[in-house]
Formats: C-alpha cells, structure tokens, sequence
C-alpha cells in the first residue's frame, strides 16, 4: 500500500502517525511533512510507525534528517515501534541507540514529558 | 536463463513493484517463509541503489533484475549500467558501529540522504548472508542469495 501519514499534538508533543511504506519512493512526502512541522516550530516530534509495513534505508535518512532538524533546535525526535520486522533494520543500522523507540504513543510522550 | 527476468525505468514508484515481484519469485522458489522480509528489502535496496544511480547518469537505461534458482539457493542479481566509481560494500553496523547521529552528517541537505554513499549497500550486508559487488565500468551488479528448496530444475 502506499504511504499514509497524519499528526496532532498532544500535550505539546506533535505526534506523525505513519502507515504503509515508506520507500524511496514515498519517503519525500514524510521529510516534506517533518520539515513543515519544524519549520512551524514543533521540535518534539513523536512518530508513531506502529502501521508501517515497509521501512528501507531511505527512509531511515528521512528519519535520521527529521532528528537532526528537531536537536538543531534542542528538540527530539523519538519512535513508536513494537514490529520485529521494522525494528530489525532500526538494530542492524545501530539506529536503536540513536533513537528513544518506544512501544507505545503515551510512554513516548511520558519519556519525553520526564526529560524536560 | 533466470528464471524471471525483470527491467524497469529507473523510477523510485517502480521499486516498490520490482520488490513485489522478488518476493513472489522467492516464495514460490522455496525461500522459507521467515526469510521474505529479508528478501523483500535486500531487493529494494538494491533496486533504490541502481535507481538512483541511473538518475543520475543514464535516466534513458532500464534497471535489470535477474531471479534464478541455483544449487538450492533463490539468487537475485540486480544490475545497473551506471558508469560510476566502483560500489563500496561498507561493513553493516555493530554494537560497536554507529553510536549517534554525528557520522550520517556528511552528506546531509534537504534533497538527498543524510547517509553516506554505499549505506544502502550495508543494509543489505547485514541482511542477506551471500551478497557479492561486481563494479566495473559499465556498471555495478549487486548480487544476492537465500537458501531455497527449488534449484534442481
């Protein structure tokens, strides 16, 4: 399926849920969106991948950029993420000990409300 | 002669049908259910890597992607005909590899990756157990292999 992507803010914290795959086809769109919300001055980003189907490196790179925007900032950019699948990627990249990965949207935004 | 033969216009929309179709070809070669994600994304790596390659110096060429079965093993061969510097097969990533943000800021700007050339092709390394890189200069051939119970024929 193609990408589909949404966000609200809840508790000052703008969380992207994101569904389908994110590919190099798709992964523009979602750096479009990451680089709009900062731009709009949201520098804690939750991103919730729980319905993502289908993660390669180019959307690791949007990932990676989003985070580097949000720290230009002193923000952060955390993930929801419980599938194996996904994760996987996240472990063989050494991406795990870049991002606060979490497995759900309310534990994210608990972990982001306990640093500040 | 492979098995399934596939070329496509080297345009990222396609990449996500090229996977689909590897996958397809490997299930049906006998390539363990569990090993399909690996597959699936080992292949679009692949495919990402010669698209993006092609853009750049030969938009007009087809991306080539070969699926034969062999030995007992489902074998995708991904080719470019991209004249470029030869392919690094940089290591994947350990425990003791990346440890933050700070080494993918080599290349970072809004239109491009943040990683480094050739990180793509590290995925895949540290996917697929058989991955061989054949660069030369009319192209680079990425060329992968999973175990199968297909291959006699």
């Amino acid at each position: 399926m193609d990408l589909k992507l949404g966000h609200y803010n809840k508790d000052g914290i703008e969380v992207v849920d994101v569904e389908g795959e994110i590919d190099v086809y798709t992964a523009p769109r979602l750096r479009e969106l990451l680089i709009d919300l900062v731009n709009k001055n949201n520098y804690q980003l939750v991103v919730n991948m729980e319905k993502v189907e289908f993660l390669d490196s180019t959307g690791l790179g949007v990932l990676v950029g989003g985070l580097k925007r949000v720290r230009a900032h002193d923000g952060s950019l955390d993930l929801v993420c419980t599938q194996e699948r996904i994760l996987k990627i996240f472990r063989i990249t050494g991406l795990t000990k870049v991002f606060g990965i979490h497995d759900t949207v309310d534990e994210a935004i608990a972990a982001k409300k306990s640093e500040k | 002669m492979a098995t399934v033969e596939v070329t496509f216009t080297p345009l990222p929309a396609h990449v996500r049908t090229a996977r689909l179709v590897a996958t397809a070809v490997a299930r049906r070669s006998g390539v363990d259910e569990s090993l399909l994600d690996e597959v699936r994304l080992a292949v679009g790596e692949a495919c990402s890597r010669a698209v993006e390659a092609h853009r750049r110096h030969c938009p007009a060429e087809p991306v080539r992607i070969e699926m034969t079965d062999q030995d007992q093993r489902f074998v995708v061969t991904v080719s470019d005909h991209a004249p470029t510097a030869p392919a690094r097969l940089a290591a994947p990533a350990t425990d003791n590899g990346i440890h933050d943000g700070a080494g993918y800021e080599a290349i970072g700007h809004d239109g491009g990756s943040v990683f480094p050339a050739g990180f793509g092709l590290a995925v895949i390394s540290g996917l697929a157990e058989d991955v061989r890189v054949l660069s030369t200069s009319s192209g680079v051939s990425v060329r992968m292999s999973w175990p199968s119970t297909a291959g006699a024929s």
